[in-house]
């Protein structure tokens, strides 16, 4: 699966569009890696363990879009786009979307 | 009293540590990116039409960083009185800095040349100045990379 921010695949033509497809993963933080962060919030810094969590979370709601645009006939999902939002003080939604299509070289 | 001198102390901690931190970070920054220079990266949508693009992915770079205690505290001093809160404003450039440059060795790792229509989000984890537990900012940066037949130039 081809994924790309821009309107086309650099390299490729759409032959065929498949409409919006998106995936999202809801994540609570966790309590191991929110006392390290308590104490990493003190010197200030990179708090890796959420740097981490995040991208683990953001790279399963990109999984999900995909499977949605495979599901669809698609080859490639362009303009992808993505969003958080804060559920509430302890959670949050990746949200990841995107426009399907098929695309040949 | 003894609560007093804690906080005295913890703040002194703060200042000196953190201070640390953000130099040693802002120096590592400045070196990566200096690595990194010859590798355009540009908010444009598509890419320049004398670019021979032959191939290209998206790239994403992200961090999660925090403000040190003494830091924040000043913050929560300033914004009694409002204005400026130049006690986050180095906060948020790090950050942004950061995820850009992750972005840019992510592309530059897997063998492309540039990266065209960039984008940088930014949450932040829970509020930076008032709450008590875990205080930050995730900054997301993404953008597609290319794979380019000759060297692009920048003019």
């Amino acid at each position: 699966m081809l994924l790309s921010n821009t309107e086309d695949i650099p390299g490729q033509r759409i032959v065929a569009f498949h409409g919006v497809v998106s995936g999202s993963t809801v994540r609570a933080k966790h309590l191991g890696r929110d006392f390290m962060a308590a104490l990493k919030n003190l010197v200030g810094g990179e708090l890796a363990g959420y740097t981490e969590l995040l991208q683990e979370a953001r790279q399963e709601a990109v999984d999900r879009m995909i499977a949605d645009a495979e599901r669809l006939g698609a080859n490639a999902v362009v303009n992808v786009r993505f969003s958080t939002s804060s559920i509430s003080q302890g959670a949050a939604e990746l949200f990841a979307y995107g426009t399907a299509v098929r695309v040949e070289p | 009293m003894i609560g007093v001198l804690m906080s005295l102390g913890l703040l002194v901690l703060a200042y000196l540590w953190g201070g640390a931190v953000e130099r040693n970070h802002l120096d590592d920054l400045v070196r990566r990116e200096n690595a990194a220079r010859g590798m355009p990266t540009v908010t444009l949508r598509t890419p320049p039409a004398d670019w021979e693009v032959t191939d290209g992915r998206m790239v994403t770079g992200s961090v999660v960083i925090s403000i040190d205690y003494f830091k924040r505290f000043v913050a929560g001093i300033s914004m009694v009185f409002g204005g400026r809160l130049r006690s986050i404003e180095p906060l948020l450039e790090r950050a942004r800095r950061e995820a850009i440059q992750r972005m840019r060795e992510q592309a530059r790792d897997a063998g492309y040349q540039a990266v065209i229509n960039v984008r940088v989000e930014t949450a932040t984890l829970a509020s930076m100045v008032t709450d008590k537990s875990v205080a930050g900012v995730e900054v997301l940066a993404f953008g597609t990379a290319v794979r380019l037949g000759a060297p692009a130039t920048i003019r």
